[in-house]
């Protein structure tokens, strides 16, 4: 079966990208195929590279960018909700002429059609939130 | 087939439990993860609400989230099946659609 | 997924999609960036509808004035909803009454019905984004 996720809250504050991570790797594992994992809202702060956690904590964003390279994942970061705090790759460092930027490995940032995309091509869209 | 409906949040904090339950038609499952947990406690003020909803819902919760804040399966309601991430996407994938009550 | 599977002109899968409104403007942005996905999710052409549920009926109460505090009023996007062609709007009338509001209170057309025909079109859709 064809899964799409949908994270809508940043790393750590909530668990739901903890909860959503542990959700999708279980549905790798039962053989089923996870289409897309759309990250919205705060959500867009899982694909910052630049996290540091303290060494005796889990390191979020690396375990997404990791399942992402095992599993060839599409890790989408809404753009303007991307924008709006501060998660910017290259092409968007350039268009928007700041000095730096930082998603994180595996992680890609498009736009909103792709979450409405996941809904029609997926069978099972599943929201975690707070 | 129908919804599962997914609530993550503390009953004694936030409505989604109240609110899930009121849309949530017969033969739909509820499942508690996160701090939703604590609904499904014994002897909680939730209890009878929680029972209540297992007359016409298969009530479940997380088996990895009570764990982790310290309680074991004697503590749930009776009647409250707990399940693993494995068992959520069984869940998620018997059911038409899942909604967050988020 | 419902058992007769539209399509549009070109073949593609038209699905009934759900948007749920749950919650308040302003003091958290989910309000106005799930709208953002409703204007943008107009151009998919899917046969689309939205609720408004506890205090999700607080996005479209009439007569609201951010000057302010500093934000954007969004709230004229909801009567723009129906140049995207977004046009099935439905109230919970038991959110509304327990908010101690009417129908007076909202500044676009809608269909307020009980929370039991909510239940019925849930279950009728095929994909529901919470936000």
């Amino acid at each position: 079966m064809k899964f799409a996720i949908q994270i809508n809250e940043g790393p750590y504050q909530h668990q739901a990208s903890d909860s959503a991570y542990y959700f999708t790797k279980a549905v790798l594992e039962k053989g089923h195929e996870v289409m897309r994992v759309f990250f919205y809202h705060d959500g867009v702060n899982n694909g910052t590279r630049l996290t540091t956690p303290p060494q005796d904590d889990r390191n979020i964003v690396n375990r997404w960018s990791e399942l992402g390279e095992q599993h060839n994942l599409d890790l989408v970061v809404c753009v303007a909700a991307a924008q709006r705090r501060g998660i910017v790759d290259e092409g968007e460092m350039q268009r928007n002429g700041k000095d730096a930027h930082n998603i994180a490995p595996g992680f890609r940032i498009s736009g909103l059609g792709q979450l409405i995309e996941a809904g029609i091509q997926s069978e099972r869209l599943v929201v975690f939130g707070d | 087939m129908s919804i599962l409906h997914t609530v993550n949040k503390s009953s004694f904090e936030k409505s989604s439990l109240d609110s899930c339950l009121r849309y949530a038609k017969d033969g739909s499952t509820l499942l508690l993860y996160e701090d939703g947990v604590y609904a499904a406690l014994k002897g909680a003020a939730s209890e009878e609400k929680i029972k209540s909803a297992m007359q016409n819902h298969k009530v479940c919760a997380l088996g990895p989230d009570l764990k982790a804040r310290g309680f074991s399966q004697d503590r749930v309601i009776d009647g409250v099946s707990l399940i693993d991430y494995a068992g959520f996407v069984d869940l998620a994938a018997e059911a038409e659609k899942v909604q967050a009550w988020v | 997924m419902s058992e007769e599977e539209r399509t549009d002109d070109e073949g593609g899968v038209i699905k009934k999609f759900m948007y749920v409104n749950r919650r308040a403007p302003y003091g958290t942005v989910y309000a106005l960036e799930s709208l953002e996905v409703v204007l943008i999710g107009a151009a998919f052409d899917q046969d689309v509808s939205m609720v408004f549920i506890d205090d999700g009926v607080f996005e479209i109460k009439k007569g609201q004035d951010t000057a302010e505090i500093g934000m954007k009023n969004f709230s004229p996007t909801y009567r723009a909803l129906e140049m995207y062609d977004v046009e099935k709007l439905y109230v919970s009338q038991e959110s509304l009454a327990e908010r101690g509001l009417t129908e007076d209170d909202l500044l676009v057309d809608v269909e307020v019905m009980p929370d039991s025909r909510i239940a019925d079109l849930m279950d009728e859709q095929d994909v529901i984004f919470t936000f």
